[in-house]
C-alpha cells in the first residue's frame, strides 16, 4: 500500500465506524496499540472528529507487561507507557493497530483494557489484516486483508514513525 | 537480565546504559503504580524469595510490593525464625531455598559480599538489597531515578553526599552511580566517618565542612547514622554531629540553592541528620524515594525474571 491507499483505507475505516458509532458517537473512546497504532488511532481521530461532529477521547497502550511469552525464556521488551486518562466503564472503545497476526496482541491489550473498567464493547480496527491467527479474534474494521506467508514480515511505514512517506510493505524475515 | 548481568550484587560493575536501562523501565513501571488496579500479570507464575538477614521495613516491603504488583508470588523469609538459628550456614539456607525454585532470591545480608557467595550456588537470580557496607543496588537505582525524575537529569548536577560515609552501602551505591549519569559528588562528613583515599574511587571530592559541601548543590542525600553498625565511636555524640554536619531549617534556608532537593535512604534519625522541619519540608523528596523504591524494584525483578537478551528479538516480534 501507498500513501494514497492507506488514506483511503483510514477515511473508509472512520466512516464505516462514525455508521456504527452509537449516540454519534458520546460513548466513543480510541485506543492506539503502541507503537505504529497509536498514529493510526491519532489519524482515525481526526477523522471521526469530522464525521462525528466531537472529538473522541484518545488514549495509547502498552501491551509489554501483558504479553504471555516473557516466560518462555524470552523477552525483556522496551515497556513504554500506557496512557488512558478516560474512563472506560461503559465506553465503546475502539482499539487500533497497525498489522493483525496471530491475535496475541489483541489478546493482551484486552486484558489490560478491562484492567482499567469494564467497557460496554470494544472494536477492533487494523490497518492491515495478514491472517495467521493463533487465537480466536477477528477486526471489525480492517483497512486491507492480505494473505502473507508465516515466514514474511509485514510492515506498516508511517511519517509520525519517521518514514520518508506512508507505506506498508511485505519483505521476509530479517531482512531491512 | 540487567545488560550483561544475571544478577544485581552492585552498581559497580554496571555500565550507564545498564543503569539507564533500569531507569527508562522504572519510569513506566511507576506508571503502573498509579492505575486503579495496581497489578499486571507480567511475572506470573514467578517466585521471589525475600531472605533477609538484617532487619528491614522500607526494603523488604517495597520488594514484596514490588513482585505482586508484577503478579509474581513472593515469600518472605527472615533468619530469626529460621534454621540459621540451629546454626545452617549461608550457602546451605540459599541452596535448600533454591531447591523450592524460586526464580529470584533478594538478599539482605549482614556481611558484605554475602549476595555474591550466594550467587555461585544456586541458579536462580539473586538481588542485593543491601549486604554489610559493601553496597545497596536498588536504593542507589531509586536514588538516581528520584534525582532524574526531579531534576530532569542527572547530568552536570551536583550533589552532596553527607554523613557515615565509611559504613553506608547506599553512598557507596550512589557513588558508584551517580558520577555515570554525569552527576559530581561531594562527600561530606568527619574525618572519622570518610575513608581515605575515597576520591580514588572518581567523580567525588571529599569535604569535612557542611557549608562548603552543600552549597551550590542541586541535591543532598542525608546520610543515617548507624549505630548498630558502629562498634567503636567515630564521633564525640550525636549533639555534635548534629551541630556540625545535621541539617535544619535555618541551615537549609541560607545555605542551600532554591531548588535543591533533599534525600535520604531512611529511617531518619530525627533531629539529628535531618531537623523534622526539613525532613518533612517542601525540599524534602524522602517519600518519593519510598514510592520510586518499588517502581525501581519492579523494574529489577522484571528484568532478572525474564528472559535472555538473544532471545528478545524473536520474542519481541509483534502479533
Amino acid at each position: 500500500m501507498d500513501s494514497e491507499a492507506i488514506g483511503r483505507a483510514l477515511s473508509r475505516l472512520a466512516r464505516e465506524i462514525a455508521e456504527r458509532s452509537r449516540n454519534g458517537g458520546a460513548d466513543l473512546a480510541i485506543v492506539g496499540i503502541r507503537r505504529g497504532g497509536v498514529h493510526l488511532a491519532r489519524r482515525l481521530r481526526g477523522e471521526l472528529t469530522r464525521l462525528l461532529g466531537q472529538e473522541p477521547p484518545l488514549g495509547t497502550l502498552d501491551i509489554a507487561l501483558y504479553r504471555d511469552d516473557l516466560s518462555r525464556g524470552g523477552a525483556a521488551p522496551v515497556v513504554g507507557p500506557t496512557d488512558i486518562q478516560f474512563k472506560v466503564e461503559g465506553r465503546d472503545i475502539l482499539l487500533v493497530d497497525d498489522v493483525l497476526y496471530t491475535g496475541r496482541t489483541i489478546r493482551a491489550a484486552l486484558d489490560e483494557i478491562v484492567d482499567f473498567g469494564r467497557p460496554r464493547r470494544v472494536w477492533l480496527a487494523v490497518l492491515v489484516d495478514r491472517g495467521g491467527r493463533e487465537l480466536p479474534i477477528a477486526a471489525d474494521f480492517a483497512g486491507e486483508t492480505v494473505a502473507v506467508a508465516p515466514g514474511d514480515d509485514v510492515e506498516v511505514r508511517l511519517v509520525e514513525g519517521g518514514a520518508a512517506a506512508d507505506e506498508v510493505v511485505v519483505k521476509p524475515r530479517g531482512t531491512p | 537480565m540487567i545488560g550483561r548481568h544475571r544478577h544485581l550484587l552492585g552498581l559497580e560493575g554496571l555500565s550507564r546504559e545498564e543503569i539507564l536501562q533500569v531507569l527508562d523501565l522504572a519510569t513506566s513501571m511507576k506508571e503502573v503504580l498509579a492505575r486503579p488496579l495496581k497489578k499486571v500479570p507480567s511475572l506470573r507464575g514467578k517466585l521471589v524469595v525475600n531472605l533477609f538477614f538484617e532487619a528491614s521495613t522500607r526494603t523488604r516491603s517495597s520488594f514484596e510490593i514490588a513482585s505482586k504488583v508484577l503478579s509474581a508470588d513472593a515469600v518472605n523469609w527472615t533468619a530469626s525464625a529460621s534454621s540459621v538459628t540451629k546454626g545452617e550456614t549461608l550457602v546451605d539456607t540459599a541452596r535448600n531455598l533454591e531447591a523450592m525454585r524460586p526464580d529470584v532470591l533478594v538478599i539482605r545480608h549482614a556481611a558484605g559480599g554475602a549476595p555474591q557467595l550466594v550467587s555461585e550456588h544456586v541458579a536462580c537470580a539473586v538481588v542485593s538489597a543491601g549486604d554489610g557496607a559493601h553496597e545497596h543496588p536498588s536504593q542507589g537505582l531509586l536514588d538516581c531515578f528520584t534525582l532524574r525524575e526531579k531534576l530532569g537529569t542527572l547530568e552536570g548536577k551536583t550533589v552532596a553526599i553527607v554523613g557515615d560515609v565509611s559504613h553506608s552501602r547506599v553512598a557507596r551505591s550512589d557513588l558508584h552511580a551517580m558520577p555515570k549519569l554525569g552527576a559530581k559528588v561531594r562527600l561530606c562528613g568527619p574525618p572519622t566517618m570518610i575513608p581515605q583515599g575515597i576520591e580514588r574511587l572518581g567523580g567525588c571530592t571529599v569535604h569535612h565542612d557542611l557549608r562548603e559541601a552543600v552549597e551550590g548543590a542541586d541535591a543532598v542525600v542525608m546520610l543515617r547514622i548507624q549505630h548498630e553498625r558502629i562498634g567503636d565511636p567515630l564521633i564525640p555524640g550525636t549533639r555534635e554531629y548534629s551541630k556540625l554536619w545535621g541539617l535544619n531549617a535555618r541551615k537549609a534556608a541560607e545555605w542551600l540553592t532554591p531548588g535543591c532537593v533533599i534525600l535520604h535512604p531512611g529511617p531518619i534519625n530525627r533531629g539529628v541528620e535531618l531537623s523534622p522541619e526539613v525532613a518533612d519540608g517542601p525540599r524534602s523528596v524522602i517519600l518519593d524515594q519510598v514510592q520510586n523504591g518499588v517502581a525501581v524494584r519492579m523494574a529489577i525483578l522484571y528484568l532478572l525474571a525474564g528472559g535472555s537478551p538473544a532471545e528478545v528479538s524473536a520474542a519481541g516480534a509483534r502479533s
